[in-house]
């Protein structure tokens, strides 16, 4: 069992050390110091406290056989066999991982009728391809598809296991990570390998304005998720070698208290995931009515119209059109920020843009320090007459 | 019709500075607020409640201070509370909090219907509600934007997927995890906070659950490790541009052209 403990004997002030901790784990009951269920064992008492003061006592528990499990799988989000881009860069992202501590890439591919689909990613370089082909599996449906997710693990004994940050990704994964009792970090925006396979995994965390990196010393398969246009994609092997496998798919795997009824299909929009150009409106928009001028300016790029957090809860866009963490995530060729101030939740979801342009009136707006380029003036002066610009000289 | 909510307290702002020097949070007088998504989670069951004659209760996990969430959920229409408080339960990952809600909520009571929020404002993880489904052996349905219908043995709806709307119909127990925006959370009720302000919530320690072995909690069973906290670090190439609208535009307009943007 790890805990904190205190040294009470060389605690000089003990109402001095409570700010120690930033979520107010520490107590004083009787002038004595204690730590309540608050702490979130962050060590920063131990850290930051006075010497000896703040003890980890840790008993470390024996961790599993490392060497057991090897390979890269990548789980492959499709939608009636069309396979979402997220599954190509977590290919492009499991090979270099893989070549790193010379493993196998897998993947894995559940879903009826699917086996020329699942062949046709060989030609990214996987090495095995496992499909669990059957009309049980048409439709995503929790505890089916974590079943042939558990057998395929229980198969094949992966080390590290991605998955997209889709919405079935993100169903799917911790349940099957659950299974396991493994651990799985969500959203990740950049993954390494160490050479004992342990998984270092980068996420924000707290809100977003703080980066924590993550590893799963004693336990595997590491899962990790990753959302749509972090990694790049890979290019096509000249002489694919990999090989399809079909694995069988025992009735027992398919029970499920979950009936798909009815599949309405959604107009088709072209989302801004796809945009290659995007500009963004944030808070330093006056009124609504003025997103004409930057949805203009988007038109003018060929791009398409996004918005700040801000921007959505106070119903100016839909919610497609959120940028940020809690939103969309987007990569494309160019984003042009116009009032936005580049809180780290926006910043997360776009900070993979190629080029960045950021106009702000205000000089310290935290995003200029993501900005390839920032104009510190007004956008309803830049906008228009940056309109005016673009079309003049054609 | 039983029904429980998993409700979480979470910091009142996202906008918590850091320490640029020590990467240490500050959190000095940053108050505590419900996680805003199980707003909806907690419509959505007070929806059934007054539709079916449904008992809800909510459960949470974390400091005593987090009672205050299940005082704010009495004061929206919520019939029982329970707190899953314990230091044994400090520094859980998502797997270790979801495994000791699952216990919490197999010692609340037998519930047909399990409601979470999409995810949480701080963690941002929406990882819970599926794992404590897992954990309860329960079929779980994400994205649910829509409650078609509440039966006898099951409930019907609608889930927002990427290229379409899904309608299913899921066998009780289940657990729903609830869209933003996919109804309109309730006030709290002066008349409810004064009816409910000494309605007692019951707190469960690790010695309540079920599963006693403190190996499977908080840091001891937290498969996921923070190695280390830092600032983000901002990318590595930036100018910054001061001038007239005009000028600034002209040199705008000049540097897409010339990386062929326009």
């Amino acid at each position: 069992m790890a805990s904190i403990v205190i040294h009470h004997e060389k605690v000089a002030d003990a109402g001095a050390l409570l700010v120690l901790c930033p979520f107010g784990a520490l107590e004083l009951s009787g002038g004595k110091l204690s730590v309540n269920a608050a702490c979130k064992m962050c060590r920063l008492c131990v850290k930051k406290g006075p010497p000896g003061v703040f003890e980890l006592v840790e008993t470390v528990a024996a961790g599993v056989d490392k060497d057991a499990w090897r390979g890269v799988a990548v789980y492959v989000d499709h939608a009636d066999g069309v396979v979402h881009n997220v599954t190509l860069e977590l290919i492009g992202k499991a090979r270099e991982l893989a070549a790193q501590i010379k493993h196998p890439v897998y993947c894995l591919m559940a879903g009826s009728d699917v086996l020329a689909k699942a062949k046709t990613l060989l030609d990214y370089g996987v090495d095995e391809v496992f499909v669990y082909d059957d009309p049980g599996l048409r439709h995503f449906r929790a505890e089916p598809y974590a079943a042939v997710f558990a057998d395929f693990i229980n198969h094949v004994k992966p080390s590290i296991v991605l998955v997209g940050g889709t919405p079935v990704g993100r169903s799917l994964a911790p349940r099957v990570a659950a299974r396991f009792r493994s651990g799985l970090t969500a959203d990740c925006t950049s993954l390494e390998v160490k050479d004992n396979t342990d998984l270092i995994q980068i996420r924000p965390a707290f809100g977003g304005n703080i980066m924590a990196k993550i590893h799963t010393p004693r336990h595997r398969p590491q899962f990790a998720t990753a959302r749509y246009k972090i990694f790049s994609a890979p290019e096509k092997v000249g002489n694919p070698g990999g090989k399809l496998t079909r694995m069988p798919v025992a009735p027992g795997l398919l029970a499920s208290g979950i009936e798909v009824l009815e599949v309405k299909p959604k107009a088709k929009e072209i989302g801004i995931e796809e945009a290659e150009v995007i500009v963004v409106a944030g808070r330093g928009l006056k009124k609504p009515e003025d997103l004409g001028l930057l949805r203009q300016l988007a038109d003018r790029l060929g791009g398409q119209l996004a918005g700040t957090r801000s921007l959505i809860e106070a119903g100016w866009l839909d919610a497609k059109r959120q940028i940020g963490l809690s939103g969309r995530t987007v990569k494309p060729k160019l984003i042009i920020a116009a009032g936005v101030s580049g809180a780290i939740q926006f910043v997360a979801g776009m900070k993979s843009s190629e080029y960045i342009v950021a106009i702000n009136s205000d000089p310290k707006a935290p995003i200029f320090k993501n900005a390839h380029v920032g104009l510190v003036g007004d956008l309803y002066e830049i906008v228009p007459e940056l309109l005016r610009q673009l079309d003049d000289k054609k | 019709m039983n029904i429980i909510v998993c409700v979480k307290q979470v910091p009142g702002t996202s906008e918590v500075e850091v320490d640029q020097k020590t990467g240490v949070l500050k959190r000095d007088g940053v108050k505590s607020k419900m996680n805003p998504y199980d707003l909806y989670a907690l419509e959505t069951a007070l929806a059934m409640k007054g539709a079916r004659g449904a008992e809800v209760s909510v459960i949470t996990m974390g400091p005593p201070q987090a009672a205050g969430v299940v005082k704010e959920a009495f004061m929206m229409g919520v019939d029982k509370g329970f707190l899953l408080s314990d230091r044994r339960f400090a520094g859980a990952d998502v797997l270790a909090t979801s495994y000791a809600l699952s216990q919490g909520i197999r010692r609340a009571g037998n519930f047909d219907l399990i409601v979470c929020g999409k995810q949480t404002t701080d963690g941002d993880t929406a990882q819970v509600g599926p794992e404590i489904a897992e954990f309860l052996g329960v079929p779980h349905v994400a994205n649910v934007r829509r409650i078609l219908e509440v039966g006898a043995t099951a409930v019907t709806v609608e889930m927002d997927m990427p290229e379409a709307l899904e309608v299913a119909k899921v066998s009780y127990p289940c657990l729903v995890t609830m869209e933003k925006d996919s109804c309109q959370p309730r006030l709290p009720s002066f008349k409810l906070k004064l009816a409910t302000k000494d309605r007692a919530i019951s707190v469960f320690t690790l010695d309540d659950l079920a599963d006693r072995d403190p190996s499977h909690y908080g840091l001891d069973g937290s498969p996921t490790q923070v190695l280390k906290i830092f600032p983000p670090v901002p990318n590595d190439s930036h100018e910054l541009w001061e001038g007239g609208g005009k000028e600034l535009a002209t040199r705008l307009a000049d540097k897409l052209k010339h990386l062929k943007f326009a």
